[in-house]
């Protein structure tokens, strides 16, 4: 008996065992139910559940698409993935970075290109960024973007994800309408914004409509060099109307460019005399003037030399771009912010702040009024204005404050709503109308987004080929959105599906920007880049894209007193030492301090920082930087690696020791 | 001289007895001819290759050893290698890697003339390319011993590692990294070439020792 129940207990011991170990199978199976429960317990639903299936990357499996967006007040660029909606790099621009050691010990003299009037400028409002393109498509080889508040435009590598250049717009201050190029990134846009008399000049304010100026800029893109030739770039004056954003036409639209403007009223402003503020000046017309600029024609009168040197800088004047028909202008819906090239270049797409319609206007019809010569009169600059209804296609009511207008690769089109807070999905008509299953230039749907939307970028959405899949709407105000952040609170960046028809476009994802104010962002398919992950070969200068020969090489390591009293330190860096790690300076000694990274593997980078002397590089596998200061501070400097390169990182170190005079 | 070398070479076939029993001359020297071309094919493969696996190297770290050459992440395996005192990877077996393709080539010319060699001096020419692969693989294993064993006292990790032996073939390992060597297909190939090279020895003893006993029968018959 008593041996039967040891037996018993044994067997439901073991039986017990065995259960526990169904259980823990099961568990390391996960089921649809572990779903479900985690579900359950923290309130999701099937919509939520969805968007986390459709957004969710695992480990080590990569995005789909690459969203280059601007850094806003950053003044930089940052590089989001989509789906997963993370953020990859914030590529350093206009404003210093100390990881990159942008601005601290490289960069600087790049930075320096972009002084305005060599003062010491270290921020950027940056707004467009414009991927370079080949036939209307993006190339995946450079991005450019502009900086609203000094007028500059910089051209970034994507090799490196490194900025190569920033050029100073010569005749004016602010820039709102770059940076958009033409479909072979023959020309990089900068349409003007805030008219100011040439360079910037002082001129009272009472002389507006004489002195001040708007104007447009065309940045010659030299592909192979990989940069702005200003000796063939030029600008055309255009009246004082506060031009605004630009997009280039593309095939049945190729060789034209289009700027929206704002304040064709000539407003001045003045709400400290009881005069009316620029907010009620500026927006009295109903209508304000789509600019229509024929560039190929513009290049023809620039190459035939027909232009003024102003501040140094060729511009096709106002008159002359009138006697040789490059500008004409349309009405279009007041205080307008997008304007907007379809893919085929047929219809180009406006929207009014103040209006809610979006307008589109024909190609075909813009150019049989300028051959008709089909005006209803002329502006007070002598503009000849086309007819508003021989050149418009149609107009949709949308809903309120419509913004920009993005493309899908179906026939849809999407506007931002700002003051709705909402993405509209309408039909395009013409030979689009076959691809939507709702009747042409009809609303569709709105999706609320959260809030205040400003931008939109579809995937390739503004390209002659666009993928749709996906949109993101770059709200400016997250309000409830986000764990209140103090007073500043993030932007909302928000992920809509816009792969199914019709009514079917739900937000699946929120991504907070704490860090400046995306204004616009381009949306590339991933495999279009084909970055560097170390640099092609050790002693690399990434200004130059090439070998740089003074860089240190290997055993060629030491400090070199020159005759001139110039100090030149060849130093090389590797886990984890830096070669020479003694450096003796004089107090006063003028010193270039040339270091390699002789790194071969993949994530190697070193840093390089020099405390008291405000110096912090980054050193990627294969990068030589020089890095010149006068050493004027006396004293011991422990260097250091900033990067936690290996084991012994802390032990990779120096000691800069300058002797007192 | 002259007898001497008839000695070394030995018994000559008439062409009518060797198209007669074309498979029984012939095998041995399309054996070596075989070997020949296997061998200089060789020259042209891997012999060797080491992988290195650790958590931060998600694709490994991948050295190939030619005969004459080292490639792949040499220089990445020597950053390494120089926490634990261990020498540049370049440092080791510099003659042999001068020599290599010399020795290929004198190998080549060995097996070459042991073709018309019909006497057991044939053996002499033969059995050093045989040895070849194992004399390869004991070399390698001495490079790898006399880097483990000799590290530099004054490296940064000299108190954490002790000297070891690096496996020549198979899985070892070292720190976080596990190492894996393996074979090349030039080895591999090295390695046929010396089955194919007993096959030929035992068909040349099978085709002409019968020839010189009969020779040797012949001489003491006409003394």
């Amino acid at each position: 008996m008593k041996a039967g129940t040891n037996k018993l207990r044994q067997l439901s011991v073991l039986g017990t065992g065995l259960a526990i170990s169904f259980a823990a199978a099961s568990t390391s199976a996960q089921s649809m139910r572990d779903v479900e429960a985690i579900a359950k317990d923290r309130g999701l639903t099937n919509a939520d559940l969805i968007a986390a299936a459709k957004t969710y990357l695992p480990s080590g499996e990569k995005d789909d698409y690459l969203m280059f967006a601007s850094g806003g007040h950053a003044g930089q660029i940052f590089v989001v993935g989509l789906p997963s909606m993370r953020l990859l790099r914030s590529i350093a621009v206009f404003t210093p970075e100390p990881w990159q050691g942008w601005g601290y010990g490289v960069g600087n003299e790049i930075l320096k290109e972009g002084f305005p009037n060599g003062k010491s400028n270290l921020w950027g409002d940056t707004h467009h960024p414009a991927l370079s393109e080949t036939n209307g498509d993006y190339d995946g080889q450079f991005v450019f973007i502009n900086d609203k508040i000094n007028a500059r435009v910089a051209v970034v590598d994507l090799r490196d994800w490194e900025t190569k250049q920033i050029v100073k717009n010569p005749l004016t201050l602010s820039d709102h309408g770059g940076t958009f190029v033409t479909p072979n990134t023959e020309y990089i846009i900068e349409g003007g914004q805030y008219a100011v008399p040439w360079g910037s000049e002082y001129a009272p304010i009472s002389e507006y409509k004489e002195k001040y100026k708007g104007s447009v800029t065309l940045w010659k893109f030299d592909r192979n060099r990989g940069r702005i030739d200003k000796d063939q770039s030029f600008a055309i004056e255009l009246p004082p109307y506060w031009q605004d954003l630009s997009d280039a036409g593309k095939l049945a639209s190729d060789g034209y460019f289009f700027m929206n403007s704002l304040n064709t009223e000539l407003a001045t402003g003045g709400i400290q005399d009881k005069k009316p503020p620029f907010e009620a000046g500026a927006s009295r017309n109903a209508t304000d003037f789509l600019h229509i600029i024929d560039w190929r024609k513009a290049e023809q009168v620039y190459k035939a030399g027909k232009v003024e040197q102003i501040k140094g800088f060729p511009v096709i004047t106002l008159e002359t771009a009138l006697a040789e028909g490059l500008l004409h202008v349309t009405p279009e819906p007041r205080s307008p912010h997008g304007v907007d090239v379809a893919p085929k270049g047929d219809f180009i797409v406006v929207s009014g702040k103040l209006d809610p319609h979006v307008t589109i206007y024909s190609m075909d019809k813009i150019k049989r009024a300028i051959a008709d010569k089909t005006f209803s009169g002329k502006d007070e600059f002598g503009v000849p204005i086309l007819d508003f209804d021989s050149v418009v296609e149609a107009r949709i009511e949308v809903g309120l404050g419509p913004l920009h207008t993005q493309f899908g690769p179906d026939g849809y089109a999407y506007t931002s709503l700002y003051l709705d807070s909402a993405v509209a999905r309408w039909t395009m008509g013409g030979s689009y109308g076959s691809g939507t299953p709702e009747p042409d230039w009809t609303l569709v749907h709105k999706t609320p987004v959260h809030y205040n939307v400003g931008h939109i970028a579809v995937a390739e959405g503004d390209t002659v080929s666009p993928d749709g899949n996906y949109l993101v709407a770059l709200n400016k105000w997250s309000v409830d959105r986000f764990y209140p952040t103090g007073p500043l609170l993030p932007q909302n960046l928000q992920l809509v599906d816009i792969s199914e028809d019709g009514t079917k476009m739900p937000v699946i994802y929120d991504m907070p920007m704490g860090v400046g104010e995306p204004h616009y962002a381009q949306i590339v398919k991933a495999d279009k880049l084909n970055p560097w992950t170390t640099y092609p070969e050790v002693g690399w200068d990434p200004h130059a894209q090439n070998i740089n020969p003074m860089a240190t090489k290997p055993k060629m390591e030491r400090v070199q007193r020159n005759d001139d009293g110039t100090v030149d330190i060849f130093m090389t860096a590797i886990r984890s030492h830096f070669n020479p790690e003694h450096v003796n300076l004089k107090q006063g000694d003028v010193v270039r301090w040339h270091i390699t990274n002789t790194e071969r593997a993949v994530d190697a980078t070193h840093g390089f920082a020099v405390p008291m002397y405000n110096i912090t590089a980054s050193l990627e596998p294969g990068e030589a930087v020089t890095i010149e200061f006068v050493a004027d501070t006396p004293g011991t400097f422990p260097f250091y690696c900033s990067e936690f390169c290996s084991a012994l990182h802390l032990e990779m170190m120096g000691y800069l020791m300058v002797e007192p005079e | 001289m002259a007898s001497l070398l008839d000695s070394i070479l030995g018994p000559r076939v008439h062409p009518l007895e060797a198209s007669k029993h074309s498979m029984r001359y012939g095998t041995p020297g399309f054996l070596l001819l075989v070997a020949r071309v296997l061998l200089l094919v060789s020259l042209f493969l891997p012999y060797w290759h080491m992988e290195l696996q650790a958590p931060q190297y998600p694709d490994g770290l991948h050295m190939t050893a030619h005969l004459n050459a080292l490639s792949g992440d040499v220089a990445e395996i020597d950053g390494l290698n120089h926490y634990i005192g261990m020498r540049s990877l370049y440092e080791a077996a510099e003659i042999e890697r001068m020599v290599g393709v010399f020795v290929m080539i004198a190998f080549v010319v060995m097996l070459e003339l042991a073709a018309y060699i019909h006497t057991r001096w044939a053996v002499i020419l033969v059995v050093p390319v045989v040895f070849f692969p194992v004399v390869f693989l004991l070399d390698l294993h001495l490079w790898m011993k006399h880097f483990g064993l000799n590290l530099d006292p004054h490296a940064p990790l000299s108190n954490a590692v002790k000297p070891f032996v690096p496996t020549a073939m198979g899985k070892g390992g070292i720190g976080q990294f596990v190492t894996i060597a393996t074979p090349g297909a030039g080895l591999i190939l090295a390695s046929v070439v010396s089955f194919v090279l007993i096959l030929a020895l035992f068909f040349h003893r099978r085709a002409y020792l019968p020839l010189i006993k009969q020779q040797k029968s012949m001489g003491s018959a006409s003394a």
